[in-house]
């Protein structure tokens, strides 16, 4: 077994607010991630497959496939949009960097077809990262 | 569903590699020039993973503020800028980056209780780093 990761850059904005709580909640919990104008990061995806290599090419994956599925489902989606407004994900639910994994997660998992999805990675910041391995 | 959250700090400090257990030589041929008596320093960076279900209300593993507010208060405030010889913590162990990381482990383990320690990670440079996770698998 394998594993290979791919990194891509995407620069987004976003707010954290959750309509169920009252405004003093969402400050409180959220503090200066509330602001409603939003801010932004340049986030970092990395995503690792996992399998066997295909003796016939030496791959496990093909890396322009695995390029482009992660171009069309999460770059295209996510690079330069303002994450509550624009993803659908996280109209109901909060744009928070473990959020942001599990719905890359969610949307690429589907679309792999040659490996096997083993983590995705999200880099708010250099300092700040949130993984998710597809775990219930 | 279960995520892994990672916030990485950094604090400098000082430190000598010198076993009071072994002779001048032996301290001399064990740990090199790190046995030099008037010691030296190091960036040091701390990684902290936490895990646990995603709270549906929140979004989060762990409210960042609160990881932060602790490791500011019970470790950057005490380790940055420290010679750690001189320190509790490393009274009766050798101050290696293998100690240092099972020291700051158990800070965690023992003060912070808003999710779930899975490993911390130090990096001594950025050519060598240890991880610790209380004896409980490391995922990577």
């Amino acid at each position: 077994m394998v594993y290979l990761t791919r990194k891509a850059e995407f620069a987004a904005s976003h707010y954290y607010h959750n309509p169920n709580f009252t405004a003093e909640e969402n400050q409180r919990i959220f503090g200066k991630c509330n602001n409603p104008n939003g801010h932004g990061h340049n986030y970092t995806l990395e995503v690792t497959v996992k399998g066997e290599i295909n003796p016939q090419s030496g791959f496990v994956v093909d890396l322009k496939e695995l390029k482009e599925v992660l171009n069309r489902e999460v770059l295209d989606a996510m690079d330069h949009r303002f994450l509550n407004k624009e993803v659908p994900e996280f109209f109901a639910k909060v744009p928070t960097t473990e959020n942001l994994a599990i719905v890359a997660w969610q949307r690429l998992a589907p679309k792999l077809k040659a490996a096997q999805l083993h983590r995705v990675r999200v880099y708010e910041t250099p300092d700040l990262f949130a993984d998710f391995y597809g775990e219930a | 569903m279960k995520a892994y959250l990672t916030r990485r700090y950094r604090f400098s400090a000082s430190h000598r590699l010198h076993s009071p257990e072994m002779s001048a030589e032996e301290n001399r041929a064990a740990y090199g020039k790190c046995n030099n008596p008037y010691g030296h320093g190091h960036n040091y960076f701390l990684e902290v993973t936490v895990s646990g279900q995603v709270a549906e209300n929140t979004g989060m593993v762990c409210n960042l503020a609160d990881l932060d507010g602790f490791v500011k208060a019970e470790i950057v405030e005490k380790f940055d800028l420290q010679n750690l010889n001189t320190m509790q913590e490393f009274a009766d162990v050798v101050p290696t980056t293998e100690n240092l990381c099972v020291t700051l482990y158990q800070i965690l383990q023992r003060g912070f209780s808003q999710a779930h320690l899975e490993k911390i990670r130090v990096e001594e440079t950025m050519m060598n780093s240890f991880e610790y996770a209380g004896g409980g698998k490391i995922r990577h």
